[in-house]
Formats: C-alpha cells, sequence, structure tokens
C-alpha cells in the first residue's frame, strides 16, 4: 500500500495512505485518547476526546475519523488540546454516577484512566442536572446501568453494526439521550440474544454480566453442599488477561491451582464433555446425512446462537442439532452419572460452569436442562471469565506465582477436538474428525482441516469422505448467520452441516472474556491470539479425535452405552422453542 | 419541451405580463387582483377573501374581465392580508372579508380605489397608492423575491412567462457544466443559509468527484426561529428552486435531486409538488430535457421536527431515514453524501439566486453588495419593529436602513437596544453598530453571523440575559444528542444562565459561562453545537454590564427576569382601594383604607395577582 | 425533551393495518424508508404506538429499537394520541419577544396540563412548537387548522371556549 508523509508532533513518520490521523499516530508511538471509537464497529467521532490540532485546518480534527493527508501537521498534545481533554472528561463525569472505588470496571474503566491522565482533580467541576434511570436487571445474563453510561454507543454499535442485532439503540435526543430498548422495554423483554458483545464493547462500567458469584461462595461456605466446577475449553486461553498476561497465554496449570484455593470439591476439564458432545453431533449428524433429514444439521453450543436462531430464524429450529451444549452435558452428567457412582443426592451438588460467555447464565435455566430430576438444573451457576478471575481474586490468590496443577479425574483426560471448541470452525473440525472416522472406519490422515479455521465470517468447505461429499460452512457473528442463512434460504448456498457461533471469532472473543481496551482491540487480533493457545494445545495433544478419547469412551460404557441411545437422548439431549420477534 | 415551445408559452403569456406591469392589456382580462396566499396572511383569512371576491366577481357580472391570483408571500406581513390590483397596482392592506363587496363594487366596477384601505405612510400620514412607493418596499431589491407576491406559484405558465426555465434552456443547450460552474463562481453568490460557502466552490468538488450517481439536495429545513424567507420563496415561486436544482444537477452531473422541507409548512409543501407535477408535465423535470439528452428529476422528503436536520451532514442522515444526526466531514458531501455518493446541498435562498446569474449574468450580480458579499439577502425582520416581515437588501446595507427605513422603527416610542441575526447560532448586535453594513464577513467580525437571515429586534424590555437563555433553551432542546459537548455542554451552559437569571449567580459564573462557551464552539461535532454559544458570546461582549447586575446586584435592568423583580407601589397613584390587598394570595400587602398602601417585598412571591387586579396603575416592577 | 408514552388501549382496527401494508409495499422495506413510513403511520393511526411501531419492524426488517429511536429523535412522532382539539403555540424568537411564554401558561393553567401533554378528557392537547414562520403575527397559536396572532393571555380564554 502507499504511504503518506505526516508530521505527528514536529516528527516525520510515514504512514499508509487512507490511515487516519489516531492509526498515524500510533506508528509515531503516540496513543490518542479515545472513548467512542471502536475499530470497524463504532466509528462515529461523537466522544470527540481525540480532537487534534492540524496545521491549516479551521478547528480541531476528531482523530478517529479523518484521514491523515500528504503533508500533514498534526499536533496530539498542546496545551489548547490538553484542556479541552480536560474540559471534555469534566462533562462527561458531570453525568456519569461515579460510585467508582465499587464499580466492576473500577482499574480497567477507560473514562477512569483518563481522568487519571489528565489530572481532573474536580470530578464536580461542572455540576447540574442527571437523568437517572433504573438499572435493567431484567436478564439472566446481564446489566444495564445507564446512570453510568456515557453515550458513547459502543454497545449499539456492537449490537447493530457487529451482531446485526439491534436490541438497543440510542434513544430520544439532545440532553436526554440515552441507550435502551424500544419504548424503553427491559432488555429480558427483547429479542436480545445475551451474547454479550456490548459488555465487553463497553468503556465504563454502564454494562457488565450479572454476577453470579454471590450464591457459589454460599455453597462453598455451606458443608452440606458438594461444590464442583468445570471450566470452558477458552477460559485458560483469556483469564490470563485477567492478571496482566499477555493475549494468548496458556495459563491452563496455573487456573486450575487457583480455583482449587477456592474450595471446589472436583476442579474439571469441559474439553471432555465438548468431546461427548462431539460424540453425539457426530452420530446425529451421520444419522441425518444418512437419511437426509433436516439437513443442513447446526450446531447447538452457542446459546447466544441458538436464542438467535429461536427470535429470528424459528424456520432453521429442527436443523439445530438436539444435543446439548457441552456445559449442560457436563451438569447433567455430574448430576446423574457422577452422582450415582459416588452417592451424591443431586438436590444437594452444586456445579458450576466457568465459561466465555454471558448467554451461558440464560442457558442453565431453559427448559430441558434438567437430567436429575424437575427442579435439579445440570448447571447451577455460569460465572464468566471475568467472575472466575475476581473470585479468584477476592480470595487472595496469588495467581501469578502458583505452580501449574490438572483438573480432577474422572473429567481431565480430553482429546485435541475438545480443546478447540472455544475458536470459530473448532466443534465442525472436531465433528468431522469423528464424522470421518465413522465413515472411513479409521482416522483422517491430517486432522488438521485448515479451510474451516481461521477468523473469516463465513467459512465454506467441501470434504470427500469415502463415497460421500460433504460440503460445510461456518460462520461467527450472528450478522454473518444471518448472511449464510439467508443465503440458504434463499438456495444460493447448499451444505450438510453448520457450525454457528454467536460471537465473531467465536468463545475466545466471547462476551463474557476479559476486557481489552478500544485502543487494544485496534492494535492486537485478539480473536486469533487467543485461539493459538487452543490449536497448539490441541497439535500437542497425543488424542486429537474425540472417540479416541478414554475417558469419553468409559462414559458410554459406564453409564449411557451408544451415542444416541435412549439414555443419552435422556441426559444430553434437548428441544428448542420458536419464539419470533 | 422543446426549446420553441417555451418561447411559445412565454409569447402566449404576454398580456398577462403587460397587465402586471401597469399597462392597459388588449386581452379580455383587464384587471389582475392578486391576493397574498403567503402563510401570514393565509392565516389571517385571505384564502376566504380570495374565494369571496371570486363570488362577488360573479355576482358583479366580471368575472371573465377580472383574475383572481393567490401569490406567495408579499412581505409585508404586518399589514396582512394584503391585496394587489393591477394594472393601477393599487395596494390595499389589512383587507378583511367584509371589505370585499366594496372594493368589487367602486374599484373593479367603477374604477375608484377604496381610500380607507389604502396603506398609510406613518410619517407623512398619506395614503400610498402603490406597493413599491411604500419605504417598506423602496430600498428593497428583490432577486430571490422577485416572484414572491408577483406571480400565481400553481401556475408554471406565469414563471415561464417572467422567463422562468430560460436559464436552465441556457446552461443546457449553450453552457458546459464547467461553464455554469465557472459562472457560479465569478458570481460570488456564497450559501444563504448560514455558512456563506462559495455555492461555485461546493459545486465544483461535487462535480470533481467521479461516481455514476450523484445528487443534489436542497436544503429547505428552515429552522432557524424567526427565519421564513425558505418557506415563503417555495410558497411563492417553488419553480426557481426546481429550475436551479436542474442547472445544478447538470452542472455537477447528476440526475436526482431531493428537497428537505419541514413538514411545518404544509402550503409550501403542497405547492412545491404542483410545481413539481407541472414541470414534468411540460418536460422540464424528467428525461430528455429540451432534447439535450439531459435527464433530471427530483422528490421531496419531509422533516419531523428536529432543528439539526438543518445541519447538511444531519438532513442526508434524515433523508435516509434514520436519527438525523450529524456525521463527522471529512468526508464531506461532495465527496460521499446521500446514500454515500456525491452530494450537493444548498439552501432555498441560494437556489433562487442561481437562474437569475446565469440569465443576468455575473456582472449584473456582482454590481450588487460587498467585496466578500455578492448579491443581496432576505431577512425576515421581526419582534419590536413596525413593518414585521420579509425584505431584501443588496448585501451591505446598514442595519439602520433595515430597521428604521424598511421596518418603520420600534413601535411604542421605546428604544433599540439589539437586533438578533442568526438564530440560535447568531448573536445581538447592540445598537452602537447599527451603521454595520451587514455582510458575512462584518457579521462575524462583531460576534454574530447571517444564518439564515432572522433579523429580530429588540427594544430596552429585553433583557439580554433572558435571550441569551432563550436561545441556550432551544439549542438544548434541539441538540440531536451525539457529541458530548453540545449534549452536556450546552445544558450546563444553560443551568449557569438560569442560576444567574434566578439571581444566584456569583461573578466566577460568567468566567465559567465563557470557558465553557470557548470549549463547545471549538469541540463540537457540527455547526449547530458549534454556533450554539454565540448568543451568549456576543450579550456577554456587548452587555457584559446586564450580567454583572443580574450576579451583583440581582436586579434585572430590562425588568424580565422574574426572580429578581420587585414590586412596589406609587404611593402617589395609590387611592387605597385595598383591591390589590384582597387579591394578594399571601397576605405581603397591607394599609389603611384610602391610605396609600405597601408591599413586603420579604413575603412577595411575585406573582403578578396585584397588578392585574390595580385599576389605577399603581403597582409596579422594578 | 423525553417522549411520554401512553396509557391508552391500542384499537387499531385491520382498515388501519392493510393501510399501513400498502404503505410499506409502496415505500419498500429499504431502512430508508423508515422516516416516510413513520409519517404515513401516524396520519393512519394518529400516533405510534408500540403495536404499530412493532408492525412496521416485522414487516420491514428493520430493529424495533431503532425505529423507536427514529420516532423518539423527532418532535413530530407522537406516541400519544393527540387530544380531538389540537393546540400548538409558537415559541419561535419573534413570538417570544412578542410574549408567547405567557400565553403558553395561561393556556396550561386553563386546562390543567403540561406542554406536550393531553387533557384528561382526552379533548385538549398542548404543544410547543418551533417557528411556524407567522412571525408578522406573533404570538401565534394554531388550533387545529387554525391559526390565531397578535395573541394576550386574556384572549387565550375565549378562543378555546370555542371548541
Amino acid at each position: 500500500m502507499e504511504n503518506v508523509n505526516v508530521k505527528i508532533n514536529g516528527r516525520e513518520y510515514a504512514v499508509p495512505a487512507g490511515s487516519t490521523i489516531l492509526d498515524a499516530a500510533r506508528v509515531a508511538g503516540v496513543e490518542i485518547p479515545t472513548l467512542c471509537y471502536l475499530k470497524e464497529i463504532n466509528e462515529i467521532g461523537a466522544c470527540r476526546l481525540c480532537l487534534v490540532e492540524v496545521k491549516g485546518a479551521r478547528g480541531l480534527m476528531a482523530a478517529c475519523v479523518t484521514p491523515v493527508t500528504e503533508g500533514m501537521e498534526v499536533f496530539t498534545n498542546t496545551e489548547k488540546v490538553q484542556k479541552m481533554r480536560k474540559t471534555n472528561l469534566e462533562l462527561v463525569l458531570s453525568t456519569h454516577e461515579r460510585k467508582c472505588l465499587s464499580c466492576v470496571r473500577s482499574q480497567d474503566c477507560e473514562l477512569q484512566k483518563l481522568c487519571r491522565d489528565y489530572g481532573v482533580e474536580d470530578e464536580e467541576h461542572f455540576k447540574g442536572k442527571v437523568n437517572h434511570m433504573p438499572k435493567d436487571e431484567s436478564t439472566a445474563f446481564l446489566v444495564r446501568d445507564n446512570d453510568k453510561c456515557i453515550l458513547c454507543r459502543r454497545c449499539v454499535g456492537a449490537c447493530k453494526n457487529m451482531q446485526g442485532i439491534g436490541a438497543i439503540s440510542a434513544l430520544d435526543r439532545g440532553f436526554d439521550t440515552h441507550i435502551g430498548s424500544a419504548f424503553e422495554m427491559p432488555l429480558g423483554a427483547t429479542s436480545c440474544i445475551g451474547c454479550g458483545q456490548c459488555v465487553v464493547a463497553c468503556p465504563v462500567g454502564a454494562l457488565y454480566e450479572k454476577d453470579d458469584t454471590a450464591p457459589i461462595w454460599a455453597a462453598l461456605n455451606d458443608p452440606t453442599k458438594h461444590v464442583a466446577i468445570c471450566t470452558a475449553p477458552s477460559v485458560r486461553a483469556t483469564i490470563g488477561e485477567c492478571f496482566g498476561y499477555e493475549p494468548g497465554t496458556d495459563v491452563e496449570g496455573k487456573m486450575v491451582a487457583a480455583i482449587k484455593r477456592l474450595g471446589f470439591d472436583g476442579v474439571y476439564d469441559m474439553n471432555v464433555t465438548a468431546d461427548l458432545t462431539i460424540m453425539e453431533e457426530a452420530h446425529e449428524f451421520m444419522e441425518r446425512f444418512t437419511k437426509g433429514e433436516n439437513l443442513p444439521l447446526i450446531t447447538s453450543c452457542s446459546p447466544g446462537w441458538i436464542k438467535y436462531c429461536e427470535h429470528y430464524f424459528p424456520e432453521f429450529t429442527d436443523n439445530l442439532s438436539s444435543c446439548k451444549s457441552p456445559q449442560q452435558m457436563f451438569g447433567a452428567m455430574y448430576k446423574t452419572y457422577y452422582a450415582q457412582k459416588h452417592g451424591l443426592d443431586p438436590a444437594d451438588i452444586v456445579f458450576v460452569s466457568a465459561i466465555p460467555c454471558t448467554a451461558k447464565k440464560f442457558e442453565v435455566r431453559r427448559p430441558g436442562q434438567c437430567a436429575a430430576g424437575e427442579g435439579i438444573y445440570d448447571v447451577d451457576y455460569a460465572i464468566t471469565t471475568r467472575e472466575l478471575a475476581r473470585m479468584i481474586e477476592k480470595a487472595g490468590v496469588n495467581f501469578r506465582g502458583l505452580a501449574d496443577e490438572a483438573f480432577d479425574q474422572p473429567f481431565a483426560t480430553r482429546s485435541g477436538a475438545g480443546e478447540i471448541f472455544g475458536a470459530t470452525g473448532g466443534v465442525m473440525e472436531a465433528a468431522l474428525r469423528t464424522a470421518a472416522n465413522a465413515i472411513l472406519g479409521e482416522n483422517l490422515e491430517k486432522v488438521e482441516l485448515s479451510d474451516v479455521r481461521g477468523t473469516d465470517p463465513i467459512k465454506y468447505a467441501t470434504y470427500k469422505l469415502g463415497e460421500h461429499t460433504v460440503n460445510v460452512a461456518v460462520a461467527s457473528g450472528t450478522k454473518n448467520a444471518a448472511e449464510l442463512l439467508n443465503k440458504i434460504k434463499a438456495g444460493e448456498v447448499k451444505v450438510d452441516f453448520i457450525e454457528i457461533m454467536a460471537c465473531p471469532g467465536g468463545c475466545v472473543n466471547g462476551g463474557g472474556q476479559p476486557v481489552q481496551s478500544a485502543a487494544v482491540k485496534a492494535t492486537v487480533d485478539l480473536k486469533a491470539k487467543r485461539a493459538a493457545v487452543l490449536y497448539n494445545s490441541d497439535a500437542n495433544n497425543e488424542i486429537r479425535c474425540s472417540h479416541d478419547n478414554p475417558a469419553v469412551k468409559k462414559l458410554y460404557e459406564d453409564f449411557l452405552g451408544e451415542p444416541g441411545s435412549h439414555k443419552a437422548h435422556e441426559v444430553l439431549h434437548t428441544f428448542y422453542i420458536k419464539r419470533g420477534l | 419541451m422543446k426549446l420553441s415551445e417555451l418561447a411559445a408559452i412565454k409569447e402566449k403569456m404576454k398580456g398577462v405580463v403587460a397587465i402586471r406591469e401597469g399597462k392597459k392589456s388588449e386581452d379580455q382580462v383587464r384587471a389582475h387582483v392578486l391576493i397574498c396566499g403567503g402563510t401570514g396572511c393565509t392565516s389571517s383569512n385571505s384564502v376566504k377573501i380570495s374565494d369571496l371576491m371570486k363570488e362577488e366577481l360573479v355576482k358583479a357580472g366580471i368575472a371573465d374581465e377580472v383574475k383572481v391570483v393567490l401569490t406567495g408571500c408579499f412581505g409585508l406581513c404586518a399589514l396582512g392580508p394584503i391585496m394587489i390590483v393591477y394594472p393601477e397596482g393599487i395596494f390595499y392592506s389589512a383587507v378583511k372579508i367584509e371589505d370585499v363587496p366594496e372594493i368589487v363594487a367602486e374599484h373593479l366596477v367603477k374604477g375608484n380605489p377604496v381610500e380607507r384601505l389604502l396603506y398609510t405612510d406613518e410619517l407623512t400620514g398619506e395614503h400610498v397608492h402603490s406597493l413599491m412607493d411604500t419605504r417598506f418596499y423602496k430600498s428593497q431589491h428583490r432577486v430571490a423575491l422577485r416572484n414572491c407576491g408577483a406571480i400565481d406559484p400553481e401556475n408554471i405558465e406565469e414563471y415561464i412567462a417572467k422567463d422562468g426555465y430560460a436559464a436552465l434552456a441556457k446552461a443546457i443547450t449553450e453552457m458546459t457544466p464547467q461553464g455554469v460552474i465557472d459562472t457560479m463562481k465569478e458570481s460570488g453568490l456564497r450559501g444563504r443559509g448560514g455558512g456563506g460557502f462559495p455555492t461555485g466552490n461546493k459545486w465544483q468538488f461535487a462535480a470533481n468527484s467521479v461516481s455514476d450517481k450523484k445528487y443534489v439536495v436542497c436544503n429547505g429545513d428552515e429552522g432557524d426561529p424567526g427565519a421564513f424567507m425558505d418557506r415563503s420563496i417555495l410558497e411563492g415561486d417553488p419553480h426557481a428552486v426546481i429550475e436551479a436544482m436542474a442547472i445544478a444537477g447538470y452542472a455537477i452531473g447528476a440526475d436526482e435531486g431531493y428537497v428537505y422541507v419541514r413538514a411545518e409548512y404544509p402550503i409550501a409543501v403542497r405547492r412545491l409538488q404542483k410545481a413539481i407535477d407541472q414541470a414534468r408535465e411540460y418536460g422540464l423535470l424528467g428525461k430528455d430535457i429540451f432534447g439535450t439528452g439531459f435527464n433530471f428529476d427530483m422528490h421531496i422528503r419531509l422533516g419531523a421536527g428536529a432543528f439539526v436536520c438543518g445541519e447538511e451532514t444531519a438532513l442526508l442522515t434524515s433523508i435516509e431515514g434514520k436519527r438525523g444526526e450529524p456525521r463527522p466531514r471529512p468526508p464531506f458531501p461532495a465527496v460521499k453524501g446521500l446514500f454515500g455518493q456525491p452530494t450537493i446541498i444548498n439552501n432555498v435562498e441560494t437556489y433562487a439566486n442561481v437562474p437569475q446569474i446565469i440569465l443576468k449574468g455575473v456582472e449584473w450580480f456582482t454590481s450588487m453588495g460587498t467585496e466578500k458579499s455578492k448579491g443581496t439577502k432576505v431577512f425576515a425582520l421581526g419582534g419590536k419593529i413596525t413593518n414585521t416581515g420579509l425584505v431584501e437588501v443588496p448585501m451591505g446595507t446598514t442595519l439602520r436602513t433595515v430597521i428604521e427605513e424598511i421596518g418603520g422603527g420600534i413601535p411604542h416610542g421605546k428604544k433599540f437596544k439589539a437586533a438578533q441575526t442568526g438564530g440560535p447560532s447568531g448573536g445581538c448586535i447592540p445598537a452602537h453598530l447599527i451603521d454595520t453594513p451587514i455582510d458575512y464577513d462584518n457579521l462575524i467580525a462583531i460576534g454574530s453571523m447571517m444564518g439564515s437571515g432572522g433579523l429580530i429586534v429588540m427594544d430596552e424590555t429585553d433583557c439580554m440575559v433572558d435571550i441569551a437563555k432563550f436561545f441556550l433553551e432551544f439549542t438544548v432542546d434541539e441538540s440531536c444528542g451525539k457529541c458530548t459537548p453540545c449534549r452536556t455542554g450546552t445544558m450546563r451552559l444553560l443551568e449557569l444562565l438560569e442560576k444567574i437569571t434566578e439571581g444566584n449567580g456569583e461573578l466566577e459564573d460568567i468566567d465559567r459561562l465563557e470557558e465553557l462557551c470557548e470549549y463547545i464552539k471549538s469541540a463540537s461535532l457540527c455547526g449547530l453545537g458549534q454556533t450554539a454559544p454565540n448568543p451568549v458570546l456576543s450579550t456577554l461582549r456587548y452587555f457584559r454590564d446586564e450580567y454583572v447586575a443580574h450576579v451583583k446586584d440581582k436586579k434585572c435592568p430590562a425588568g424580565v427576569c422574574k426572580k429578581l423583580l420587585n414590586y412596589y407601589i406609587d404611593a402617589d397613584k395609590c387611592k387605597g382601594c385595598t383591591a390589590c390587598a384582597r387579591k394578594c394570595p399571601v397576605g405581603a400587602i397591607s394599609g389603611k383604607v384610602k391610605e396609600a398602601h405597601t408591599i413586603d417585598t420579604t413575603k412577595c412571591i411575585k406573582c403578578g395577582a396585584c397588578i392585574a387586579t390595580c385599576k389605577f396603575n399603581a403597582i409596579y416592577k422594578g | 425533551m423525553k417522549k411520554k408514552m401512553t396509557t391508552v388501549t391500542f384499537a387499531g382496527t385491520p382498515e388501519q393495518e392493510l393501510k399501513l401494508d400498502a404503505v410499506i409495499a409502496k415505500y419498500g422495506k429499504d431502512e430508508g424508508a423508515i422516516m416516510r413510513i413513520l409519517q404515513d403511520a401516524q396520519e393512519i393511526y394518529g400516533y405510534l404506538p408500540i403495536e404499530v411501531q412493532r408492525m412496521i419492524s416485522i414487516k420491514t426488517g428493520v430493529p424495533l429499537a431503532e425505529i423507536y429511536g427514529v420516532a423518539t429523535f423527532y418532535s413530530q412522532f407522537s406516541l400519544n394520541p393527540k387530544g380531538k382539539v389540537a393546540i400548538s403555540v409558537c415559541l419561535g424568537t419573534a413570538c417570544y419577544v412578542k410574549g408567547a411564554g405567557p400565553v403558553m401558561e395561561k393556556i396550561c393553567e386553563i386546562l390543567g396540563v403540561q406542554p406536550g401533554e393531553t387533557s384528561a378528557d382526552g379533548k385538549f392537547s398542548v404543544d410547543a412548537t418551533r417557528c411556524l414562520g407567522a412571525c408578522g403575527l406573533a404570538p401565534v397559536i394554531t388550533i387545529n387548522e387554525d391559526v390565531y396572532g397578535k395573541l394576550q393571555p386574556k384572549d387565550v380564554k375565549d378562543i378555546l371556549a370555542k371548541y
């Protein structure tokens, strides 16, 4: 690409043509502060914090949306600019509820950092009217606190532009402008799917997951309860970020060691039930594929996607795999198989999952998720990566100083196929490894299926397995899922098997993952870095296929019988609802 | 339509033009009665007057000799409804329904103008027969308004009779697109909607943008309170705008136009739609205009009540069906505008100048105005002035001429205090600057701006802090809420002004006002926010003592700010009737019967009940 | 100003829905059509309650929140049925300096409402409007189609009595 020459704070740089001033300043090693800007998701120039002086320009320019031109001279830190930023922050603070000490985002709040950088000492420099609004706690998965909202609209960008949903929007006008649902409906009454992308987009504490840690602490402190936890494939790849590790650091051993210090009776690997899911789903696929029924089969591990399908594409609910998600399979197996084996009353078990997802908080209370009996939920609480990190912090555990420890048996041995569940295309790859074995009678020579890897929004691939040709598609992000499904509806695309994840890039980029600032998101490919942890782990695993996992084989031997058996259906499968809009 | 057909219509309409020019006609129709059908006069029954006139003419048996025409705005709204009878050009003002039979019987049948309905010059006390002879009109120079009040806006042939569509014909048959743009550049025409950006340059940018699809947009979202020139042009001369947009389309290479009009202007919308339909019917819009292969058509889009949509990027967003929030520039609309395509946006008055510049030439246009502001400007005169209405004067005319001569001065013997121009984006010009020649640059230099041309006159009973507060209330109400400086900043500004007008101000608040004003001006996303502080800054600049009086002495010198007023009883006038004491809801008034009463200002809640009750004008505020 | 939501029960008819369908068919389903659809829908129903906006959302595929965002952005869109007698008080500058404020106060006092509200009997609704451009007649109010100019607060009572 062509370069243009610009001067930033008096020094010359060559930057790619088409760069914004913000990008160009990064080349110069200068980070211009922003609040509303979220690359490719919200580029609206609204917060006015990134204003800089440009020689010859009529006024100040918004660095985030102004492209550089040849010979442009930019000044990012003049006295005027600095004063403007301070006044801006003072105005933002005048409508921001300043309960910062206990705020869930304290210390990773973008506003807080800027106020410190710019020396905003007088928080009440501008006093005046504030529009108080009640907190929206109507959903199982997240809380919207408009009193903390700074109207940057990153959440709206995430919901509408990125996910194609638009459950929230800017409403009313002027000083009364606020973010909300139509007719101020509680979010729980809308077709919000709970993906939580708004939460990870929010620069402040106006959006956060519904915190479920309190009852877990209570259970941990209750000697009559058996409290167990499993962690999802991608949590080990991301939780390190909450403890100062670079994105893409595998901290599985420390994570397990830390959780064991919280007092759980068992700390398990959800990868095992990811393998179990593959056993059931591959079986289901083979059945539908050979009969030609309800194709394409669509994966069902992503609860945000499930809710999306139920609201926006109810005509596809019969195509969904009836398999519960790995989380739900885990809870179901624990409260049936494990409880029976160890003489535990399922009613005394508190089963927790740690997941990269906010929608899973909704999933745990869905109907058809009580394998051990009515009212006994497979999973009692689903907590996000962030909540798990907060529990570890609250317990005073020195995460970085811990020696690695291993998951507890019998849910510790996993295959590489289960490990890659957390990245877009991972479920498809894992399922195909097992389906291929079923068709060919042996494992693929090369189990890495690179066509379905990577962070492209929609991926297509065709596999020749013996006499069969299997056409597959993988989409992540609901906007991309919609595009794919509409193509299928229109007959433009014909596939047999689809993997859909609600979040772009899959679970590694889930709404329950550690929050990173807009600046990090613009400069680090989080999806790819986090996914690399999973693919490395797979590559280093001796067992590459779910059907080769001895732990899974034992579950069938001891309890389930065959994949797709009556027992498996009782425990591991569920149903869906046509919700509509 | 072919050029010859256009000429034929003009020829056919010669008689009509002759009568309006005061010549006797040889046609069967010997007289024209023009009645103002603008919004102002319509509100005072001008349509009913027109209908009754037609009935009376039938009764008198002269219906085929006298033509009744409902026109656009004449401008002198204060004296509406207005009627002019041609060929004599007799000007009747404040016509009532009951006057109509007399006008028909005396004037139109017998030929004797009805003296009592003639306009009386306030200074000389003499009747003025012709509108053009009134002081209101004498100093005016009508370019953009030339057809308003002169033609039937619902009849395309009347427009053609007055050289309508000749400019379009000339542009597309004799000129190159670049030639048209060069003419616009050389004319020095600047945007009449506020900023004053050179129109020719804007067209050049859009012409330079390479795209299969481009748009021509007309900004008719006239929102400055007190400005109504765009509405008057759309009501009185809609074809001028249509013709100009087609010319612009030819110049930049666009084949589609949009006019964005406020929905609050139903008459303008109706007439414009009718004009578009007629232009299509006559082949002046559509495919292959004048056989040149040039295509152009246009649509109306209605606003829905958001001032910010007058900002060009917000207007485009609104046409796209979204919340009318401005977008950052660059990219400018000329590069990436409506639906992402190169677009020019000019306001109604700007377009109304275009056909005549093409027809009469650059020299004619540049002969009017000042060095950097060419041509004329329309102002909507309002507030404390005798002749409220629309006036058009050459750029460079002084405020004094506009206010004292054309406007007829301040009524009720009050003193001129300030003139507000530019609406919520502008400022107040104090009395000592009344001899400032009005043009874009002078107004900016004295802290105001041209805006779309609202000119509100204020007298000594207007409080400048209150006026600043009024405009801030407006801005706060109309801020789109997208950017922080405008959304929160203007609210904080308003709160400071409220604090001051309520007597709670401190001297530091004035500094804080200035600090915040400067910030909002530099940091806001769009023109609305960037200019929102102007009413505060300009009143601070020229009337700082009034702010100080509110803050330091807790007094409102103009006697407007309620919370700063005290009520007193003039002992000389008070007869001791006790009426006020009985009416006072808080018992603040005391005094013996038949003796002067007094008000206890500490108890008084300033409700004003006593003033309304007193028959002797003995109670005053101060 | 924050828009107030209605408490009136929706009473749309199948005829109205047919008209709405025709409007949507006419303007198409693109996002750009939403303003025009809302304008016409308000003509059809008199206001834009959730039932109407939901129909528009489902039929156009534009998210309901976004439609509501548009409806609450523009002051002419109403979430409330207007009174049979709709009063608009011009609060443009010319009207303001000539005393529109006291006229508004008087109207509100007589009807016992605030600007933007409809009287308890549903008969009168009062709104402040931006400049009507009838500055020559300032201060001006409009009641339904009628225009009243050069008003003083004392005129209000008699004018309201006509309705």
